[in-house]
């Protein structure tokens, strides 16, 4: 890969495999626009808790203020501070996302690798697990386990949609092993006599990494809409707010009649503007690691 | 075909005795004892809480061994039986499930295919056209992004609230009797419009993405350049772009489904609609825990029961699973 430009002093491309792709990372719109607005959400989960001066779930405010120099984003029908919530919800969402995108790659990772790489029996048993928990709607699953569940927490949460999300991820690893297992260097690792586990997370995983990463990242996002969903039903951590519930209250207590915008759209914009820049930064990374799909 | 279908059937067999076998573990497996919690809602005097817990274990069988449970339990299945409810005692949860059922397919049915074909139409028009492309790309994305009861949320504030043009809530208007009259089909219709266009707006990007995709991969493939080098117009390259490309749609519809339906119980909270989600809400708020496990086993039915229409479609559009070579892997 050669600079296209040549009039940049460092095009530095051709130099090294990372600074390549550095180079186009830092090119590519959709990925800088992506990262930005994620990183954004994710400086106000770190920061914005103690920015807030009112505690989330006090009731020790004017009722149903709309946003003021005191209350930013102004306060619930019963005296509760929006800002406040809404960071510490948003704190909560990327703490599912991360736990739960953990636990669904690791599961996908193994099924996938051990489906891929020994085929035969193995395949067919992890496929039809695989099968099986891919066309139970895991929604509806989710529903009745944390309808028993009368204490639930972040990592119950995390857990669960961690649990029920890999099968898509097991699949789309497994067809890539499955190709690189042909592979030559696959095949004379092997007759090295090479571990299994060695040449799978030796020799194939570090051939798909980027691949990884961009299914790591679908799960991430993937978990925070679910669990925003499973909080709006009431069914999410019962020990503490998110941005699931913040839409919950407000839609049970009218805050749509009352027209208290400030209650519901915040907690709302932040998940679709999360997930949404997940998206388009994987559009971007998928330019970046693919050379056909990059356009300078 | 024969084979594939067997092979999917089975697979569905497999996932429906799974279901229930995990509606079935569920109660008497978790932490906490749901007839303890029943007992203790009807809060009588300390001493008659024993009384009260037996009759509740023996009423419902919960004094048997694990497996003649079991066995009671996939036999009252087959019986239609899914319990009574206990908010609404003592109404069987079957009626229940029957009065919300047609809210949620009437929601459900239009929103997926038409999302779908839209979806498709739009994704395919929006392929290697510069301009076009450069708005669905970005809406669908954020379309996709959207949390359903967000997008609910918003409509119903503007639309409903603000502009006043749609009713906020309830699946019909409640000062009306339920009746087969104009007036009431009418204010059916008048109340459906909201949730439906949530869910379809949803379910919208994420077509129109897929289909933009795929038909970009088909335009590059092999017989697309050969066809436009023997100088076949665009239209018709795009045509048999499309057919492929329409494939792996049909397969994602199947995928979808679940996702979807999460979706629509959620809409339906918003809106106060009388379908299955808000069934499964009231269950939940008042601990009604046969309600809640009768509507999941009708989700997981409906759900294979999609998928298994959607795999027979799939046979009659590709030609390549009747002949027995590999279409798309099972």
């Amino acid at each position: 890969m050669t600079s296209t430009t040549g009039s940049a002093p460092t095009s530095p491309a051709a130099k090294a495999g990372r600074n390549e792709v550095l180079y186009f990372a830092l090119r590519n719109t959709k990925l800088l626009i992506g990262a930005v607005v994620f990183t954004i959400f994710l400086l106000g989960a770190i920061f914005g808790p103690m920015l807030a001066t009112h505690e989330p779930m006090t009731f020790d405010a004017p009722p149903g203020m709309p946003p003021s120099a005191d209350y930013w984003f102004g306060t619930t029908l019963f005296g509760q501070d929006v800002f406040s919530q809404f960071v510490n919800g948003l704190r909560s969402s990327f703490i599912v996302g991360t736990l739960a995108g953990f636990t669904a790659a690791i599961i996908g990772m193994f099924i996938g690798f051990f489906a891929g790489y020994r085929g035969g029996f193995v395949d067919e048993v992890l496929n039809m697990l695989t099968n099986v928990v891919l066309v139970i709607p895991t929604f509806a699953v989710l529903l009745v386990v944390a309808a028993y569940l009368s204490v639930r927490g972040l990592g119950t949460e995390a857990a669960f949609i961690g649990l029920t999300s890999w099968p898509w991820a097991a699949r789309a690893i497994r067809a890539q092993t499955f190709s690189l297992t042909s592979r030559d260097f696959v095949g004379m690792a092997r007759l090295n006599g090479e571990s299994t586990l060695r040449i799978i997370f030796g020799e194939i995983a570090p051939n798909m990494s980027s691949y990884l990463v961009m299914t790591f990242i679908l799960l991430f996002g993937g978990a925070i809409l679910t669990a925003a969903t499973l909080d709006f039903i009431g069914l999410g951590p019962t020990d503490s707010i998110s941005l699931g519930l913040m839409m919950n209250y407000s839609v049970m207590n009218a805050a749509l009649q009352l027209g208290m915008w400030w209650w519901f759209v915040p907690p709302g914009l932040a998940i679709t503007a999360i997930v949404g820049s997940l998206y388009v930064m994987n559009v971007g990374l998928d330019e970046v690691f693919n050379p056909k799909l990059r356009a300078l | 075909m024969l084979r594939y279908l067997a092979r999917k059937l089975f697979i569905y067999l497999l996932t429906f005795i799974v279901a229930v076998t995990i509606d079935w573990a569920i109660p008497r497996f978790m932490p906490g004892n749901p007839v303890d919690a029943l007992v203790s809602r009807i809060a009588l005097m300390p001493d008659a809480n024993a009384a009260l817990t037996s009759y509740f274990m023996a009423a419902f069988n919960l004094d048997q061994p694990l497996w003649q449970q079991y066995l009671n339990f996939w036999s009252a299945l087959f019986h239609g039986d899914l319990g009574r409810s206990i908010m609404l005692f003592p109404t069987p949860v079957t009626t229940l499930i029957g009065r919300a059922l047609p809210y949620t397919l009437g929601l459900l049915l239009p929103s997926i295919l038409l999302s779908w074909y839209v979806g498709n139409v739009v994704g395919a028009l929006a392929a290697r056209r510069k301009l076009l492309d450069n708005s669905v790309l970005p809406l669908g994305y954020l379309l996709t992004a959207t949390p359903y009861m967000w997008l609910g949320i918003l409509l119903a504030w503007v639309l409903g609230s603000t502009l006043g043009w749609f009713p906020l809530a309830f699946g019909y208007d409640q000062s009306l009797k339920v009746e087969w009259s104009w007036q009431f089909l009418g204010s059916l219709l008048y109340h459906w419009v909201l949730p439906f266009a949530s869910l379809f707006m949803v379910a919208l990007g994420g077509w129109a993405i897929g289909m933009r995709n795929m038909i970009i991969y088909e335009l590059e493939s092999d017989y697309a350049n050969y066809l436009m080098a023997l100088g076949a117009p665009q239209r018709l390259v795009r045509k048999y772009a499309f057919r492929n490309a329409m494939l792996p749609q049909i397969t994602g519809l199947a995928l979808q489904l679940g996702a979807v339906v999460g979706g629509a119980l959620v809409t339906e909270i918003v809106f106060s609609y009388p379908g299955l989600g808000w069934l499964v809400l009231s269950g939940i708020q008042n601990q009604d825990y046969f309600v809640i496990q009768g509507v999941f086993l009708f989700i997981i039915v409906g759900v294979l029961l999609a998928n298994l229409i959607v795999d027979i479609v799939y046979v009659i559009v590709d030609p390549r699973t009747r002949v027995g070579l590999q279409g798309d892997a099972a």
